[in-house]
């Protein structure tokens, strides 16, 4: 799997390219600055890009908005951004063109390797990779609203690993349950909260997702 | 809920004022009060406080003196806020700070001193007594005015007839034509005098100020006096914050560190002998890592929000209102950013203002508001919950006092019980050249 790689400190460069080297991905062209990253990412048109907010030369979010511009220009172009804090509003915008592909972690999870990588895979087939910071904050937005507190405790916390991203699979394997009982909750939870049922895993991260922005 | 909802009483413009003649006669009462309380309470108040004072040798004036120029005070503050209501015309209090003062006759006695080196005092007394005239003169203009002209319109030309009398221009009157222009004299008076009556009030009120604003050196005595408390205030407040980042520092980051490279060492150690025990320590050393690294991000957060130096005051604002479990409604029409300090003040003072309505008001929903105008940065902050804030008890709201006094910021706070609160903050600043991100809607 092709990787660009945007990360300005070489310390922290070096161990994703090492990383992700030792995960089979071919790490395609690693940049450490804005301008560089979007030219980057539209020659390579990478299976995946993973990418720090904060780049040179402004030290803003250069590298959320290269991320974002390069989506524009490359619709779909699966962009995994870590940071050093999560923000509601970055979020918004990563997932505003409601296409996946779109992962929004803290750099902390980078050092849960396995859960990282498995990240990287899931916005590179098309899915979606929210930190559980974000989700938490997303969720007690909506805690006091009728729909979610229908929800039981454990449908609550099966909605989300679901905003999060994971698959059924990787929810069953979280919580120890069969994922036919996880099917059972989401169910569950789609009636709840008046959502179409869907089979497809990743528009129906994105429904929730869109349910829990709105 | 909408913004006018919001918008308190003393925010509101003033409801739409009544039925016409009685807004054209209102000059005339007005004056007639001024007149009136010009004879009435300024020349007993003049004598009563001379008096006083001339007693002060034989003690009977020390008690005399604080009790007089409290009740002399009382009325020129009456009297500015008149000018400030009825003309417009802002008279900014004079008067020195109060200091506190034992409550014995050293005490008493300092009070005196305090009142009677104070400028204010005897500009205030100089007003009495030239009020006197200047008030009475002026107070009953507007009145007279009309009087005269309904005297030309009404009485005047019939009088002429009767006996030896004249108005205006014309004396005596004398036959029917002089009779009819001293009608039209007084028709013609009749609205000069109503539209001056408000002028005329607003010559009295320029005439307090002139005595009973604040001199040059008087100003500057409170700009010197404001400034020293709120220096003193930054400074302590700084002081305390970096003895906070201290202490977070050594007992979260560093602590956690320290025990994260001990893990490692022994992890170390182990390696060959107890492959499993090592790998439990690994496991730890990573969750310390962690831990150490949440700590770091929170104490960062509250040194200055990194969304801040990414986005600036408007994306730092919907960042944190997106954060919140309240829903906020954010209006943001900056054509600038102010610069970095006060744009952190401006950050944390809506932030306060936001925590104290999640935490405090119940409300259902907030909204944020700012804009630049007149050379200053106004934030409003407000929400529909059970009100009852308190700007003198909540630490919080002193906290923002504090924060935005350091840049000569004000706070104002209206909240009935049952609600809604506004709080509405004030920093003066310029904004430097336009923004560079386009703003995004409103979260």
């Amino acid at each position: 799997m092709r990787v660009v790689i945007a990360e300005d400190l070489a310390l922290l460069r070096d161990g994703l390219i090492r990383l992700l080297t030792a995960y089979e991905f071919e790490v395609v062209e690693a940049v450490d600055n804005g301008p560089s990253l979007l030219r980057a990412l539209t020659t390579h048109k990478p299976d995946v890009a993973v990418v720090d907010v904060r780049l040179p030369p402004t030290f803003t979010d250069e590298g959320l908005q290269a991320a974002l511009e390069a989506r524009k220009r490359v619709p779909g172009l699966p962009v995994l951004v870590l940071s050093q804090h999560v923000e509601q509003l970055y979020a918004r915008e990563l997932l505003s063109d409601s296409r996946g592909g779109v992962g929004y972690l803290l750099k902390d999870r980078v050092m849960d390797v396995g859960q990282f990588v498995e990240a990287v895979r899931r916005v590179a087939g098309g899915g979606t990779a929210l930190d559980p910071d974000v989700v938490s904050q997303l969720l007690a937005r909506h805690a006091r609203e009728e729909p979610l507190q229908a929800l039981t405790p454990r449908e609550r916390e099966v909605l989300g690993l679901m905003a999060e991203g994971r698959s059924n699979a990787a929810i069953a394997g979280k919580l120890f349950i069969t994922e036919k009982a996880i099917s059972k909750h989401t169910n569950n939870i789609f009636g709840k909260l008046g959502l179409p049922p869907s089979e497809d895993d990743n528009r129906r991260v994105l429904a929730v997702i869109a349910y829990l922005n709105a | 809920m909408t913004d006018a909802d919001l918008r308190t009483p003393s925010l509101r413009l003033p409801a739409g004022s009544g039925p016409w003649l009685r807004s054209r006669l209102r000059p005339s009462y007005r004056g007639l009060l001024i007149a009136f309380s010009s004879q009435l309470l300024a020349i007993p108040l003049f004598v009563v406080g001379v008096l006083s004072i001339a007693y002060m040798g034989l003690g009977i004036g020390i008690a005399a003196v604080p009790l007089v120029m409290s009740g002399v005070r009382a009325y020129a503050e009456l009297q500015r806020r008149c000018a400030r209501e009825w003309s417009g015309v802002d008279i900014p209090s004079p008067y020195r700070p109060q200091p506190e003062f034992a409550r014995d006759l050293i005490g008493l006695w300092r009070r005196c001193r305090w009142l009677l080196t104070d400028p204010a005092t005897w500009r205030d007394l100089l007003w009495l007594l030239l009020n006197a005239p200047v008030g009475l003169a002026l107070g009953l203009l507007p009145a007279g005015l009309l009087v005269y002209a309904l005297e030309g319109v009404l009485v005047a030309p019939w009088l002429g007839h009767v006996t030896w009398y004249g108005y205006g221009a014309i004396w005596p009157i004398d036959g029917l034509l002089d009779s009819v222009l001293v009608i039209v004299q007084g028709a013609i008076l009749l609205p000069l005098g109503l539209a001056a009556g408000p002028w005329i009030i607003k010559g009295h009120a320029l005439f307090t100020r002139w005595l009973l604003g604040p001199t040059r050196k008087a100003q500057l005595a409170v700009r010197v006096h404001r400034l020293t408390e709120t220096r003193s205030d930054a400074v302590d407040a700084s002081a305390a914050e970096l003895r906070r980042i201290e202490r977070d520092l050594h007992d979260g980051a560093q602590a956690r560190l320290a025990a994260l490279g001990m893990s490692l060492g022994m992890a170390e150690d182990l390696l060959k002998t107890d492959p499993e025990a090592a790998q439990q320590l690994l496991f730890e050393a990573r969750k310390a890592s962690g831990q150490a690294l949440a700590e770091l991000r929170d104490l960062v957060r509250g040194i200055h929000p990194p969304v801040l130096v990414e986005r600036g005051l408007d994306g730092a604002v919907r960042a944190l209102a997106l954060s919140l479990p309240v829903p906020v409604d954010v209006t943001i029409e900056l054509p600038g950013r102010p610069q970095a300090p006060v744009e952190s003040a401006a950050y944390f003072a809506i932030a306060e203002a936001l925590a104290n309505v999640v935490k405090h008001s119940e409300a259902a929903r907030a909204l944020v508001q700012l804009h630049h105008a007149k050379g200053r940065l106004v934030m409003l902050v407000g929400d529909d919950g059970i009100g009852g804030a308190d700007p003198g008890g909540g630490s919080g709201l002193r906290g923002i006092e504090r924060r935005l006094g350091a840049f000569d910021g004000t706070i104002a706070v209206t909240s009935p019980p049952g609600g809604p609160t506004a709080v509405t903050m004030e920093l003066p600043c310029e904004l430097s050249s336009p923004k560079i991100w386009p703003s995004s809607e409103t979260g």
